[in-house]
């Protein structure tokens, strides 16, 4: 009777949340961005910062494969493996697997000398070489430690919502299996009770989640919808909401369409090419239209738009205004 | 600008590589497809899992053998007759497997690894693995010497270099060289380990659990019979990446990011002295009035 009367207590707690609202995907604690290769999963990774940044968050943004656009969007030379402010209340850190395996030995040895042993024999760098796995596995430590709100490292603050700018998803996939197959590998000792943790973070549906970035063509929305189900199955983590990136802004009305459409018999060959250009523009926008549905039909988390933004490189102002349309 | 057509004249082998999302998997399809139209006997490997592929080229699901395509489908885009195109999909851990049963001395041998729990775990997920097996299936493909020209669609990697870099990588792995040093801290491993090797050594296994290194030694032990071979056809595999009837296509579209990638790509090529038969700039936008240019074929 107890158990049953703290579950309905969790229940309505998490579905109500603390401040009455009904718990939004920004609530969790870690958030991984992931999708097909070349959706704008790091630009929206950082436009996601800015607006939990924008509800009063503390967030940091993690990269994993030292690809560094944070400090590329932010014009900071400096995002390494340390955590960066680079706007108000907005954190950035570049995940190194050879720096995280240096910080776990100093959180897991408190003797000096042995540390120190331990370093210059370069063990560890060897242990990583001979086991697959392991790098990944202390690259999510080091996310675990950012999301954690006692934190482990000295003078370590606590952060509201850590996101993870994942690779994309093959490799996306097999980074999120990593606890899992390193608790296989590793069958008991310390490090087997590490990656189950581990594992729990990332199967854990109230703490963590993963929001997918797709394209309105048809490869990436084909793509979202296996990603969809594999995250589901076969990790186990929860998939908060899709983000359809890139969508032409407004099109023509169907009055002003007809208009274009006499426009091409124009004598005028510069009028000519002018509605060429509009019709052309218009049939993308509308075949965007139809891949929009078909991952409505397709995808069972809430989808959320993006508009594409003409510039030759996302900048910081490119960012805000991602941020601004993400509700 | 000039077509495929002339860039693959001579070749066996077309390397499609470029950063994700520029649609490689789409330009192998289209590479291999007028390639067939104009007569040739064309196998497409792809690695992307996307059905929609095997859909529009009238397959049900595409395996780790190759399938035919509907010759009617060819017929459609016809120039010349006798053409045939064949495709299939990666499948990185069965490879991995014929792999090891080829060079096992044995069925015991094979088994030992096979059913090992390590292998099992990472045989699928390896970093590398699945790369270096696309190259070894296109190894396998080109020694049966059954078509004209092989379309490799590449893995989407982090980055194309991951690609070039496989073969070593995985040899490297499987040598299992970074764990002597935890078996037996004598000698060589002694030396790079530095003074106090034996004390850090069991530092080490209070930190990450004595099993992990036994089982971890276990296993490389299993592989140790066929490291020989192993690296005697990485090195074959590598050899044809550079051979002169092997080509790279770079996949890119016009936007800042995927033009730096291909520009690194092909200074990589080009140190490594490979052939860089040309790029594919994908989804242009063409300047109205001007038409559109065709450049595949």
């Amino acid at each position: 009777m107890e158990g049953l009367f703290s579950c309905l207590w969790c229940l309505s707690v998490r579905q109500i949340g603390l401040n009455g609202r009904i718990l939004d995907f920004l609530d969790k604690r870690v958030l991984f961005v992931t999708g097909k290769g070349g959706v704008g999963k790091s630009t929206v990774s950082i436009a996601l910062g800015i607006r939990a940044a924008m509800e009063g968050k503390r967030a940091i943004v993690v990269e994993v494969s030292s690809t560094e656009n944070a400090s590329r969007i932010f014009r900071q030379s400096d995002v390494g493996f340390k955590e960066v402010e680079m706007s108000n209340d907005l954190w950035a850190i570049s995940i190194d697997p050879e720096d995280s395996m240096r910080e776990y030995v100093l959180l897991q040895l408190k003797v000096k000398a042995m540390r120190d042993l331990l370093f210059r024999s370069r063990m560890f760098t060897y242990l990583a070489a001979a086991t697959p796995g392991l790098n990944e596995l202390v690259t999510i430590g080091k996310i675990w430690e950012l999301a954690q709100l006692d934190r482990k490292v000295k003078h370590g603050r606590k952060y509201d919502l850590v996101i993870v700018d994942l690779p994309a998803t093959g490799h996306g996939i097999s980074f999120l299996q990593s606890p899992r197959t390193f608790a296989n590998i590793a069958r008991m000792g310390p490090i087997h009770t590490q990656a189950r943790q581990l594992q729990a973070m990332i199967n854990d549906h109230d703490h963590s989640g993963t929001v997918i970035v797709s394209l309105p063509e048809e490869m990436p929305v084909n793509e979202t919808r296996n990603l969809e189900e594999q995250l589901t199955d076969d990790v186990n983590v929860a998939v908060d909401r899709v983000i359809m990136n890139g969508l032409n802004e407004e099109s023509f009305s169907g009055a002003d369409l007809k208009e274009i459409k006499r426009l091409r018999k124009s004598d005028d060959p510069e009028v000519r090419a002018a509605g060429k250009a509009a019709i052309s523009q218009c049939s993308r926008t509308e075949s965007q239209m139809e891949q929009l549905e078909r991952l409505e039909g397709l995808v069972k988390a809430p989808i959320t738009t993006l508009p594409f933004i003409f510039k030759p490189e996302i900048d910081l102002s490119c960012a805000r205004k991602l941020a601004e349309e993400i509700a | 600008m000039s077509s495929i057509e002339d860039v693959l004249e001579g070749n066996r082998i077309c390397i499609c590589a470029g950063s994700g999302g520029v649609g490689k998997t789409t330009s192998s399809a289209a590479i291999a497809l007028g390639m067939a139209a104009r007569g040739h006997k064309v196998c497409v490997l792809t690695i992307d899992p996307a059905k929609r592929l095997a859909d529009s080229l009238g397959l049900k699901e595409l395996g780790n053998e190759a399938t035919r395509v509907d010759p009617k489908l060819i017929a459609e885009h016809g120039e010349e007759d006798g053409g045939e195109l064949w495709a299939m999909m990666l499948d990185a851990k069965e490879t991995f497997d014929n792999l090891v049963a080829r060079h096992a001395e044995d069925e015991e041998a094979r088994d030992r690894v096979l059913n090992n729990r390590i292998y099992q775990q990472i045989s699928g997920a390896l970093a590398g693995s699945q790369e270096y097996m696309a190259m070894e299936k296109l190894f396998e493909l080109h020694s049966e010497g059954r078509f004209d020209l092989l379309v490799l669609d590449t893995p989407p990697s982090r980055n194309a270099l991951d690609f070039l870099d496989a073969p070593s990588r995985l040899t490297q792995f499987i040598e299992g060289k970074s764990l002597q040093i935890f078996i037996k801290p004598t000698g060589f491993a002694a030396k790079v380990a530095g003074r106090g090797a034996g004390v850090a050594l069991s530092v080490l296994k209070r930190l990450v659990g004595f099993d992990l290194l036994a089982d971890l030694s276990e296993f490389f032990t299993a592989f140790s019979g066929m490291i020989d071979g192993f690296q005697d056809r990485a090195h074959r595999v590598s050899a044809l990446l550079a051979d002169d009837e092997t080509c790279f296509v770079i996949v890119c579209g016009p936007q800042s990011d995927q033009v730096d990638e291909a520009v690194f790509f092909h200074s990589k090529l080009m140190e490594s002295d490979m052939n860089f038969g040309g790029a594919v700039v994908n989804r242009v936008r063409y300047r109205l009035g001007t038409g559109f240019r065709k450049s595949l074929p």
